[in-house]
């Protein structure tokens, strides 16, 4: 096939690339794979980030050849509700753009707004300069960045914290990715009073609801994950289980079935130490009765 | 006189670019690295003025290389260097340093000889540069 590494420059460069050699050679795939599988759902979303893989690697190969004057964009914002796997993803996304060579490290830096803004005049400057040269070469990851900005409070310093990141933002686009998290209608509201920060999203990506049977699935992997199962009987009232939970209050999709089960296996600790003798299978199973005493089969408050 | 001290310093000086992996490299053994700048380079002078912070935890060589730029800017006629130190030991020691600015005119050292007594002779180096006091050192010749 064709030589990548000749010469650079459009008219002394090769006629062809051979693009499935360069993704095949990149990993991508298997990573992407892997990702499929430990991933339930969010079928849009992995769609983006295959998307963002090609754009990569063409864009490598253009670089290569002389052909790209810039690397693409990539600052984000990811939308949705608490436990829709925004924070997951974006570990992922730090992986992928890593390995495509966009980022030095896969270093992912989370923060939110007390981790840049000060408490008091001079102190916002140097704590955002601060996360910003430990995320550089990674992924920042600003958790509820709407925060940052408080409409009501015109002095407020979180609008430092805002313009010393638009400015970072625009000067090292090759060193750093921010990507901003949050609800979908707070983080609108933000973007369109910081317009600035909208015009530098290169992509925006929704994190829908989990629908009842995707969250016993991701249950049954998180379980799976720790050489736990579900017992015939367990499955069918976990997936009960799930159905009510999402009615309740302070229902965070995949976070809340991780509780669930976190405290299902208390609960099955808790029975199995006071039954004595146990076989090995039963340390393995989480059974009906783990679930069914959990207060979201009451009619009282959920919960935590 | 070229003034020869830490890595590097019988080759040509530093290119940006050499210098950004020089820091690559220290940042990805986990070193902090420091950015010192000083007007004495008299070779007991061991601790040089530090521009800012030590950066810890980085993982790019770009707030270095920003910092650089800065220290550069407002010392233009003095040494810089760029050091790194290891904590993996528990302690931090010093891994690498390596001068990334030097002043247009090095005047160089004065071997001073006194006699003692007996006809014996003390050696001390001075540096011509000390000569001035501080604000008066490496002026635009
Ligand atoms: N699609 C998914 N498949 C498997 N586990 C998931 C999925 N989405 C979220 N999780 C798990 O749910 C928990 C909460 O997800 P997180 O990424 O923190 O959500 P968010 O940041 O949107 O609040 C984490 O433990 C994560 O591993
Ligand atoms: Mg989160």
């Amino acid at each position: 096939m064709s030589d990548a590494s000749g010469p650079t420059g459009p008219a002394a460069g090769p006629v062809s690339i051979d693009l499935a050699r360069e993704r095949a050679e990149s990993g991508i795939d298997v990573y992407l794979a892997e990702l499929d599988t430990s991933l339930i759902g969010l079928a849009p979303v992995k769609a983006r980030i295959a998307e963002i893989a090609s754009l990569l690697l063409v864009s490598r190969v253009r670089e290569r050849l002389g052909l790209a004057t810039t690397k693409p964009t990539l600052h984000m914002s990811f939308t949705g509700n608490p436990g829709t796997g925004k924070t997951t993803v974006a570990k992922t996304m730090a992986e992928v753009l890593h390995r495509l060579g966009y980022i030095r490290t896969s270093r992912l830096i989370t923060v939110s707004r007390d981790d840049l803004v000060g408490e008091y005049i001079g102190h916002t400057a140097p704590k955002t300069k601060e996360v910003l040269k430990r995320a550089m070469g990674g992924v920042l990851f600003i958790d509820e960045a709407y925060y940052l900005y408080r409409a009501e409070n015109e002095r407020d310093y979180g609008q430092e914290a805002i313009e010393i990141l638009l400015q970072v933002m625009e000067d090292n686009r090759d060193d750093l990715v921010v990507i901003l998290a949050g609800y979908a209608d707070r983080m609108e509201h933000f973007f369109s009073s910081n317009p600035g920060f909208r015009s530098r999203m290169a992509h925006h990506i929704e994190f829908p609801d989990y629908s009842d049977r995707e969250l016993v699935a991701i249950g049954e992997l998180m379980l799976r994950e720790q050489n736990y199962r579900l017992s015939p009987a367990a499955e069918a009232t976990f997936a009960e289980y799930v159905a009510l939970r999402r009615r309740q209050p302070h229902f965070a999709n995949a976070r809340s079935v991780r509780n669930a089960l976190d405290r299902a296996k208390l609960r099955q600790a808790e029975r199995l130490v006071n039954s004595g003798v146990v076989s090995v299978e039963a340390l393995s199973t989480i059974e009906r009765e783990d679930i069914l005493v959990s207060r979201v089969f009451d009619d009282k408050q959920p919960e935590s | 006189m070229r003034l020869t001290q830490g890595a590097f310093s019988y080759l040509p000086d530093l290119t940006d670019e050499q210098i950004e992996a020089q820091v690559n490299y220290c940042i990805d053994h986990g070193w902090a690295v420091n950015i010192e700048y000083t007007d004495d380079p008299h070779p007991r002078n061991t601790y040089w003025e530090m521009w800012g912070m030590p950066m810890f935890d980085l993982a790019s060589a770009r707030p270095v290389l920003d910092a650089l730029q800065a220290c550069r800017e407002a010392f233009t006629n003095h040494y810089i260097r760029i050091s790194a130190s290891d904590s993996e030991k528990g302690w931090e020691s010093l891994r690498l340093s390596f001068i990334a600015q030097r002043p247009a005119v090095e005047p160089g050292f004065q071997v001073v000889r006194s006699n003692g007594p007996g006809r014996q002779i003390n050696y001390t180096t001075r540096s011509y540069a000390t000569d001035q006091p501080p604000e008066q050192r490496y002026r635009d010749v």
